[in-house]
């Protein structure tokens, strides 16, 4: 009895002195992540070419993913039109590109910039709303955003444009960063990468991320306390906008073209699913949820593999998350936690 | 004795009411929640609400903090009209409250709770580099203000974990952490046992000093004995408003709890207890054990 007591206050009792709890499935610590990201440097010498190829992708998702994480994990608002600003990042970058190139300096501002503009529109406007409402007009703003690309010559209608020159980093005449070598676009999205995870840490362990914990889980009472709750959702919601639209710059340039799918609602639709999938309310479920999402997408859409399903892809892709999701409620990341308690029933059983 | 010592308090203060009522109103669909009503809170005064469940004092509540906006009448809150400020600007200027429903961060640590209701109150709550386990105002006001409330051993206790009287108690310390000068509570003491309710009323002796209290409660004994007035409302109006001896001997107010059949004078306060009270007036399920 009296051990069990032990271990059930040990289970309910946060660090004190350490970050106060605010309710995260936060792993603490920074040598996972650190380790992570330096493994994946290192994977250039170890895979082919087509293997490179899919771990940028990934990461680009990784990163769309984490700015999600911020609004529906952190916040607790759930988007429907998180993919407008990923293609608006995405547009802007080839627009602003033209026929001869840019540098990062300018393109990189002009996206992040581009996309935190219409956030900052959607947000003003659908954080009037709450929580069905909110995914809706949250979505309606995502298609209009579609139906301007699709629709207008401006985006090249629904073929989209090509990005003909890819963007360059020049500093006193030499340059730095040539993104069509496809070494230098690998580790410029693991650098963007490991900087947006790290600055998605950084805002939730600040007295800006506690906010949002704490209109999470009870904005009256927020409120009550003395906190103008909207300019902070909409601060996050503006900071999410802008790192996914640095996700689309990325992706711009790494397939070289942008069409109007990327603002598509199934985009949006596919990013939230990597949260669920990865486990919401954890940075590295995030990622997790990219790296898992995007495996299984290749997997399912490859003919080696599966022959003749392999042009019903979707459908492999729905029936596998559903089974997931039935057995992992709480996503990937509480794989670990669920394999642990597993293995550690036996030995409180036999305290008891 | 108390109660004449009291009275002075009260007859000391009269001049300035730190927050006023002037025929506040607030209708729902036709319905009127609150009608007219007018109260004066003081600093060093605890000012008690009684009436049956749908009287309109939560409504009451929600109109003064500014969860609602009134349909009628101000409020007037240290000398400014606050009647249009929303409830994040009242309560920074010094008006808490706290929830008859608890409504404390659960997934939180005890501590974290009473931080993070602190730092709306800091200088730059937004703060976003810095982190807020370095906040270290918040978490000194924090530790101080589970100190008042008596949960200074459970500051690293996930919230949710917490007794019921305990989550109560933290209720009032994280109103407390906001620094307010007037505390609006609804129900402090519900669903509390006796050695709660004991502590919790010493809480409030203690507060009271320095502070504007109203306070909205279902056990009677408990606030004859603390409030130094008693306003009593009914369908949304006031029926009367005095000392606590004057409205135990209020024939409106006995009426009002008992039936137009009931005793003329009431010797003893058990008998506005909701227990005494007509069927459909009460909640006795709000107070366990509190005539045991």
């Amino acid at each position: 009895m009296a051990s069990d007591d032990a271990v059930a206050s040990a289970e309910v009792r946060a660090e004190v002195g350490a970050l106060p709890d605010i309710g995260r499935r936060e792993a603490g610590g920074w040598k996972v992540p650190v380790l992570a990201a330096l493994a994946v440097a290192a994977l250039p010498a170890l895979i082919s070419p087509y293997a490179q190829d899919v771990v940028i992708r990934i990461a680009i998702y990784a990163i769309f993913a984490l700015s999600l994480e911020l609004i529906v994990g952190a916040t607790g608002l759930v988007s429907l039109g998180h993919a407008a600003f990923l293609g608006i990042g995405a547009y802007v970058t080839v627009l602003a590109s033209g026929d001869s190139g840019a540098s990062l300096l300018v393109l990189v501002p002009l996206a992040i910039g581009a996309a935190a503009a219409y956030a900052l529109v959607v947000g003003a406007l659908s954080l009037r709303t709450r929580g069905v409402y909110f995914i809706m007009v949250t979505l309606a703003f995502a298609q209009m955003a579609y139906f301007v690309f699709h629709d207008t010559k401006l985006g090249g209608g629904s073929d989209g444009i090509f990005l003909d020159v890819k963007p360059t980093l020049q500093l006193a005449g030499r340059t730095l960063v040539d993104l069509a070598d496809h070494a230098h676009l690998y580790y410029a999205v693991v650098i963007a990468l490991v900087a947006t995870y790290g600055l998605i840490a950084l805002l939730l362990a600040s007295r800006f991320g506690h906010a949002l914990a704490g209109i999470r889980v009870n904005e009256q009472r927020m409120r009550a306390a003395g906190f103008s709750t909207t300019p902070y959702k909409l601060a996050a919601f503006v900071i999410a906008g802008a790192l996914a639209g640095l996700a689309g710059l990325l992706i711009a340039v790494k397939d070289g073209t942008v069409n109007p799918e990327l603002l598509a609602w199934h985009e949006s639709g596919a990013v939230l699913l990597m949260l669920i999938f990865g486990g919401i309310g954890s940075l590295r479920g995030a990622v997790i949820g990219a790296v898992a999402f995007t495996l299984l997408k290749e997997l399912a859409q490859s003919e080696a593999l599966l022959g003749p399903l392999a042009p019903h892809w979707q459908l492999t892709l729905g029936l596998a998350i559903i089974a997931f999701v039935a057995a992992l409620p709480r996503g990937l990341i509480g794989l670990g936690a669920r394999l642990r308690s597993a293995f550690a029933r036996p030995e409180v059983a036999a305290h008891g | 004795m108390a109660e004449s010592s009291s009275s002075i308090a009260i007859a000391a203060e009269r001049g300035v009411p730190l927050l006023q009522a002037i025929g506040l109103g607030r209708r729902f669909r036709g319905l009127a929640a609150v009608d007219q009503v007018s109260l004066d809170l003081h600093v060093g005064e605890i000012h008690a609400v009684i009436g049956t469940n749908g009287a309109g004092k939560s409504t009451l509540i929600n109109l003064l903090s500014g969860e609602l906006e009134p349909s009628a009448g101000s409020v007037r809150f240290a000398g400014h009209d606050v009647t249009r400020w929303p409830q994040p600007r009242r309560a920074r200027a010094g008006l808490g409250r706290s929830y008859q429903r608890t409504t404390i961060f659960a997934e939180f640590s005890v501590l974290e709770n009473c931080r993070l209701a602190a730092q709306a109150s800091e200088p730059r709550p937004w703060h976003v580099w810095q982190r807020a386990a370095r906040d270290a105002d918040g978490l000194a006001t924090a530790r101080q203000v589970l100190a008042a409330a008596g949960l200074d051993g459970e500051a690293g206790r996930i919230a949710a974990t917490l007794s019921h009287g305990a989550k109560r108690q933290l209720e009032i310390a994280m109103c407390l952490a906001t620094a307010p000068r007037a505390l609006l509570l609804d129900e402090p003491l519900a669903g509390m046992g006796a050695e709660e309710t004991g502590r919790m009323l010493a809480l409030l002796a203690a507060l009271k000093p320095t502070h504007a209290i109203l306070l909205v409660e279902h056990d009677m004994d408990a606030v004859f004995q603390v409030a130094d007035r008693i306003t009593v409302m009914v369908d949304g109006q006031v029926i009367a408003s005095d000392t606590p001896e004057r409205i135990r001997n209020d024939r409106a107010v006995q009426v009002a709890y008992l039936g137009d059949g009931a005793p003329t004078l009431a010797a003893d306060a058990a008998a506005l207890t909701p227990e005494g009270a007509r069927p459909g007036l009460g909640r006795p399920s709000a107070q366990p054990g509190q005539h045991e």
